[in-house]
């Protein structure tokens, strides 16, 4: 995995008659390490755009290379591996698979990787320590509360060590100590293990935190800018 | 592969949990649909079972050996000798369990009051009475005692046509190897009960000495039946009888010597088999809505899997799995329930109130279920197969749903 290089996006839908723009000529270059935030109001595509660059939807033109691979040129299945190996996601609500634990749920992708038993329960009992986590392990997702669903969504999508994570609104629905709380362990991860991070909000907090703002409003880039992190707001 | 299918066998198990009360519904009616397939198999079978053995009782025999024209004409001309010394040795072994020379033809018996065509069986009785031939039961008088028995033993339906009864005289008529018509007078030492009426009124039996010195033939007998461990096998082992009897003879199994007969195996196979396969088709709906409503409820959660980088190949895999674990607890509690239900039925079912009716079918008025394993294989077979098959629909939906379609789905 390497840079993410975007080139003249473009997205429609079409709602009741209507054709809605949702990526309008997006170019875009993100570096390995970076730690960028997609801000602006809803409808502005940002979703659209992770969902883009993680092979989950397809643009109707325009090129994704992540590193040597043109997403356009993967099938169905070679996508679902690159997001297999390569980059964790995580949404902003129904993040996780209520049939299993706290811990299945975090091996669930190393399972799936083929990961021997004892090597999962291992990664998986640390990193859901690493996210605060510890003791809570066995618990369904109806057991925990949502800043910890969310907890358990975020261990689970950096437990495989990918270069890319994709969060799409993830504060969205914790109030704001777990908020606080998420986002310092993404500067973390980012710092320390050089994770890329690619995260979509309009929360002015969450913006606080990234080394990289990028603005959007009806389907196209408004604004770039590096910043200093100023964190401490939330 | 292993772990990923430990996964999808893990999610698969669990999410048939989720909704408990429609697994347990949907697990009931697949229980019951296997329990049906099974149970009404088992009475088929044993109808079909008594069906054979019945005609096999009254062939006599699973294999016989003629004359090459006595089917044709089966009267006293087309008479043979008793069996060749290597004959005699291939029906000392195994699977040959009982055989027996008999003489059979044609004839007519007369009392003071009537006359009516007959079978004359010439008879020995020790040798009958190990290949199952004789009379089941003799209701009056005594059954025949050795080859030299000059009396002879006729049905209760006989005795009631001809009038007459135990210890009475009636003349046997038949002809000679010279198309001369031979009689004797004989007297009724024993009637007989048969299972089916139509056999009462069709065979007397005499003993075979006599029978032999009535027609002046000697030692000649008109067949051999022979009778094997399983009317099933039959054809494993009859070409060693015919290979001992030679080319001069004709040897056939029972499925040629009564082709109906023979058909009602292969007929009743069939039979079972399309019974299973509508009963499971009136089943299959059921899975489908039950799977279809499974795989509606978790759109979002399949979307996930997706998104998180689950093929699409061990999405279907997951929904497959689910089905085959619902089939296959199914398919458990059925064979246990129909094993539970027949074990107390193996003594029999009393169908006497219809007996006369089953009777033209060549049935008695005991029926006996017959629980075969074969049936419960292929019972498990046609609800795995056609299980599966109707599963596939929703399962290549499910792992064909776009993620993120699935994951804005309200």
């Amino acid at each position: 995995m390497s840079d993410i290089r975007c080139r003249n996006l473009c997205k429609t839908f079409h709602q009741g008659g209507e054709t809605i723009t949702a990526l309008d000529q997006v170019s875009l270059d993100i570096g390995e390490g970076a730690f960028v935030c997609l801000s602006g109001p809803s409808g502005s595509g940002k979703t659209t755009l992770l969902n883009a660059l993680g092979g989950l939807d397809t643009p109707d033109s325009g090129t994704i290379a992540i590193g040597e691979q043109r997403l356009e040129h993967l099938s169905r299945r070679q996508r679902a591996d690159l997001r297999l190996h390569h980059i964790g996601f995580v949404f902003q609500a129904y993040n996780l698979i209520t049939v299993l634990s706290a811990r299945e749920n975090v091996e669930f992708i190393m399972q799936v990787q083929g990961v021997p038993a004892k090597e999962r329960e291992k990664l998986a009992t640390g990193v859901l320590a690493e996210v605060g986590l510890a003791g809570l392990e066995e618990r369904r997702p109806a057991e925990l509360s949502g800043g910890q669903q969310q907890r358990v969504a975020v261990a689970r999508a950096i437990a495989t060590r990918p270069a890319l994570v994709l969060a799409d609104e993830p504060t969205a629905n914790l109030d704001s100590r777990s908020a606080a709380r998420l986002m310092d362990l993404f500067v973390t991860l980012n710092r320390e293990r050089g994770v890329t991070f690619v995260i979509s909000t309009h929360d002015a907090r969450v913006m606080g935190y990234a080394r990289r703002l990028i603005g959007m409003r009806d389907g196209r880039i408004v604004s770039d800018q590096e910043q200093q992190p100023h964190a401490m707001a939330i | 592969m292993r772990y990923p299918f430990a996964t999808i066998s893990t999610l698969a198990w669990r999410n048939l949990w989720r909704n408990s009360r429609r697994t347990l519904i949907m697990l009931a009616a697949i229980a019951v649909g296997v329990w049906a397939m099974i149970f009404m198999a088992a009475l088929m079978r044993g109808m079909t079972d008594q069906m054979v053995r019945n005609g096999l009782q009254t062939l006599p025999g699973e294999v016989q050996v003629h004359q090459r024209d006595y089917r044709a004409d089966p009267s006293v001309v087309n008479s043979m000798a008793p069996p060749s010394r290597g004959l005699l040795a291939a029906l000392l072994e195994p699977p040959v369990t009982a055989w027996a020379g008999r003489v059979r033809v044609p004839a007519v018996i007369s009392s003071e009051r009537g006359s009516r065509s007959v079978t004359l069986l010439g008879v020995d009785p020790a040798a009958e009475l190990i290949l199952g031939s004789l009379p089941e039961k003799i209701v009056a008088g005594r059954a025949l005692d050795a080859p030299a028995d000059r009396g002879v033993v006729i049905g209760a339906s006989l005795a009631r046509r001809l009038e007459t009864g135990l210890g009475k005289r009636v003349v046997l008529m038949s002809q000679d190897t010279d198309n001369n018509v031979v009689d004797r007078g004989v007297r009724v030492v024993g009637i007989y009960h048969a299972r089916l009426q139509g056999n009462e009124d069709r065979f007397v039996y005499a003993g075979r000495a006599a029978v032999q010195g009535l027609l002046g033939i000697g030692d000649a007998i008109s067949e051999i039946a022979i009778t094997g461990d399983d009317y099933r096998r039959v054809q494993h082992w009859y070409p060693r009888i015919a290979r001992a009897a030679g080319d001069e003879f004709e040897t056939l199994p029972w499925t040629e010597l009564d082709p109906f007969l023979g058909s009602m195996l292969a007929v009743q196979d069939g039979f079972t088999l399309v019974f299973m396969v509508v009963v499971f088709l009136a089943l299959s709906f059921g899975l489908v809505n039950t799977l279809v409503m499974a795989v509606f409820e978790r759109v979002r959660e399949i979307g996930l899997m997706q998104a998180l980088g689950m093929r699409p190949g061990l999405i279907l895999g997951q929904i497959m799995l689910e089905s085959f674990y619902l089939l296959g607890l199914g398919l458990l509690v059925g064979n246990v329930l129909a094993v539970a239900t027949l074990k107390p039925l193996a003594t029999g079912i009393d169908i006497s109130a219809v007996a006369q009716g089953m009777e033209m079918m060549g049935m008695g008025a005991i029926l006996y279920p017959a629980l075969h394993i074969q049936d419960m294989l292929m019972s498990t077979a046609v609800v795995i197969v056609l299980g599966l098959l109707a599963s596939l629909a929703p399962a290549w939906r499910a792992s064909r749903l776009d993620p993120v379609a699935a994951l804005t789905r309200d």
